[in-house]
């Protein structure tokens, strides 16, 4: 057993996955039909066992196996001015939010923490596509704004984890406005010669790639992530043929050299600490357990498996 | 021969019934059409005042799109001299939808790039609809930077439907391209001004958009999302295009209130398209108030207050 099942620090209330427990215990794998048990599923970060499928994990989730001990701290994000256009299609758009918060358990399209990889202290954030397809709003432009000053005032790389259809429509302009105020965030990094590593999940499109996503000091996807500017069927309409197999996947991306790496989700994590460490000049990672720190600070049972009653949103 | 928009049909027809009477005089000398015409004139052109004072956010996307309205290249010739077209990404090719090089405003030696459309069927087909690739967008960084090297002030003249989706500009990496000229724009020491001519369509704006000073012609349009797009996914319905252009807030008047553009240019009775040459002069005065605004500044100043301008941004939302 890992030493963290014992220690944990203060102020963590993000161990605690707020999604309700799936009803169906099973789920089967859309790609080769395998029926999954969800614990299983679970274990091996929403990848399927038999096919290697990635299926969709949430911010939280994708933390909890990321940082050591599945403990992290959250960083506060300013918010910002709600439904700044007051825009309205069928639905207003604070109804959307509303239904996408009770949808998710989240705040926002877009999670932000610090904590330790391997014993290698990062700020990552991760966005959430089940969140109104996570898309690029103001909050998420603040979210990532935050991680950037945070990262450089702790002197930590940033890991961001992209998943978008694009800028957030309901705030129009000021959606598409986060694709300079984030690179600003990138640039930040830069001047302060700190790594910026980004992997691209399923799927990442739009305004997001055309911004932040695009503009790593590494840049790692999933197998199979959908990633590109313009949708395929945009494409198609516009050139009148049929676009080729596997085209705007993470594979056919990394053929035409738009990226560094595909990695399978479960050995991303291992990835990140070897490529951090090295940018950031640290020995290699030890292997295995690692020893307890020598100060606990305080010590209370690590109750990961049930989620509490009070964090349902 | 005018070329009308649907909306302008009621103006068409007045108009149209003008003319008429004139070439009836024209062939029968005892006609007196003279007071006739006038007063039909004269309702043609308050018809066309009330009009164009009332746009609503959809008509000004189609007055945006106007396709006799002055493009990039008009601008270039009418306010800049010495241009010195430059070419090509030093990768590909050369992207005939973003042009650009040096040039002089008011005899200061500058780098003007912007996209253009074309204005018949030949030019609109070799500028592809003013849809760059990203050999545009790296044309664009690549002009961008030798501004910054020696110290000459940019404008950028924006319009484009947005970045061109196709297959090959995918593989070659679009939104990489469009998020490195959106960065250049923000590392350069030198003054970046820009102005929306007619559509400044989504990221494919953005990337040459991100400036110091942005102004706005009066009835052009800046939007994360073209109304039919956004219809389409909001509505599922393409044809609700009126609400969404109306929902998107994409006018100047709106942008100018959000703090995303400086300054909104006010365009000539009936539109750009109706006085191109007062117009482009508006523009000219606009470019040469915002070099004004960015005058006596230091490169580090330069580059904050544009990274200022953009972390404040959306500190203010629209007045209900
Ligand atoms: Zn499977």
């Amino acid at each position: 057993m890992n030493w963290i099942t014992n220690y944990v620090r203060p102020r963590i209330n993000s161990i605690f996955s707020r999604r309700e427990v799936p009803e169906n215990l099973w789920s089967k794998c859309k790609e080769c039909g395998t029926m999954l048990f969800h614990r299983e599923l679970k274990d091996n970060l929403n990848v399927c066992t038999q096919c290697d499928h990635h299926m969709a994990i949430s911010p939280r989730d994708r933390f909890l196996a990321l940082f050591d001990g599945g403990i992290f701290v959250e960083i506060d994000v300013p918010t910002p001015i709600a439904d700044p256009l007051q825009f309205k299609d069928q639905k207003k758009y604070p109804e959307r939010m509303k239904a996408a918060q009770k949808k998710t358990g989240e705040a926002e399209a877009m999670l932000v923490a610090e904590g330790e990889i391997g014993r290698t202290p990062i700020v990552a954030c991760a966005q959430d596509f089940s969140f109104m397809g996570g898309s690029m709003s103001m909050y998420v432009g603040n979210a990532i704004v935050a991680a950037a000053e945070r990262a450089v005032e702790l002197k930590r790389p940033l890991v961001l984890f992209s998943a978008a259809g694009g800028a957030r429509m309901q705030e129009g302009i000021l959606g598409l406005m986060q694709m300079p105020r984030t690179t600003i965030a990138v640039q930040m990094l830069k001047e302060a010669g700190l790594p910026y590593i980004v992997v691209l999940t399923h799927p990442t499109t739009g305004g997001v790639t055309a911004s932040y996503a695009m503009l790593g000091d590494v840049q790692i996807a999933e197998p199979n992530a959908l990633i590109g500017f313009a949708g395929a069927r945009v494409i198609e309409q516009t050139i009148r043929e049929k676009l080729p197999e596997g085209f705007q996947r993470a594979e056919y991306l990394l053929d035409h050299g738009m990226l560094d790496r595909v990695t399978k989700r479960t050995d991303m994590r291992n990835e990140l600490i070897t490529i951090v460490r090295m940018l950031m000049d640290m020995p290699p990672a030890i292997v295995g357990d690692l020893p307890a720190p020598g100060a606990v600070e305080e010590a209370a049972p690590a109750e990961a498996e049930e989620p509490a009653e009070d964090a349902k949103a | 021969m005018t070329n009308y928009l649907d909306f302008e049909k009621p103006l068409a027809e007045i108009e149209g019934k003008a003319e008429e009477l004139r070439s009836m005089a024209r062939q029968n000398e005892e006609m007196d059409v003279a007071d006739e015409a006038a007063a039909l004139d004269r309702k043609a052109g308050e018809l066309l005042e009330e009009l164009y004072e009332n746009l609503t956010p959809w008509r000004k996307c189609q007055v945006a799109r106007h396709p006799d309205r002055p493009h990039c290249q008009d601008y270039i010739e009418a306010l800049f001299t010495e241009f010195t077209p430059l070419a090509g990404d030093r990768n590909f090719a050369d992207d005939h939808a973003v042009m650009g090089g040096l040039a002089r405003f008011n005899d200061q030696p500058v780098v003007v790039i912007g996209q253009e459309k074309g204005n018949n069927t030949k030019s609109r087909i070799e500028r592809n609809f003013g849809m760059a690739r990203p050999e545009g967008y790296r044309k664009a960084i690549r002009l961008m930077e030798m501004a910054d090297k020696f110290n000459l002030p940019i404008i950028t003249l924006v319009d484009t439907p947005g970045a061109y989706p196709g297959k090959g500009a995918e593989e070659r990496g679009q939104s990489e391209a469009i998020a490195r000229s959106t960065e250049k724009c923000l590392q350069v020491g030198v003054p970046v001004i820009s102005v929306i001519i007619g559509e400044g369509g989504s990221g494919g704006a953005v990337a040459l958009a991100t400036a110091n000073k942005l102004a706005m012609l009066e009835h052009s349009v800046y939007s994360v999302i073209t109304p039919e797009g956004c219809a389409s996914i909001l509505w599922k319905n393409s044809d609700k295009m009126r609400e969404a252009a109306e929902a998107l807030r994409l006018t100047a008047a709106d942008l100018l209130q959000l703090g995303v553009v400086d300054r909104s240019i006010r365009e000539p009775k009936g539109g750009a398209h109706r006085g191109a040459e007062d117009a482009i002069k508006a523009v000219g005065s606009a470019i040469s108030e915002m070099l004004k605004d960015v005058e006596g500044m230091d490169r580090q100043q330069v580059i904050n207050a544009r990274r200022q301008k953009f972390m404040s941004m959306g500190s203010k939302g629209l007045a209900a």
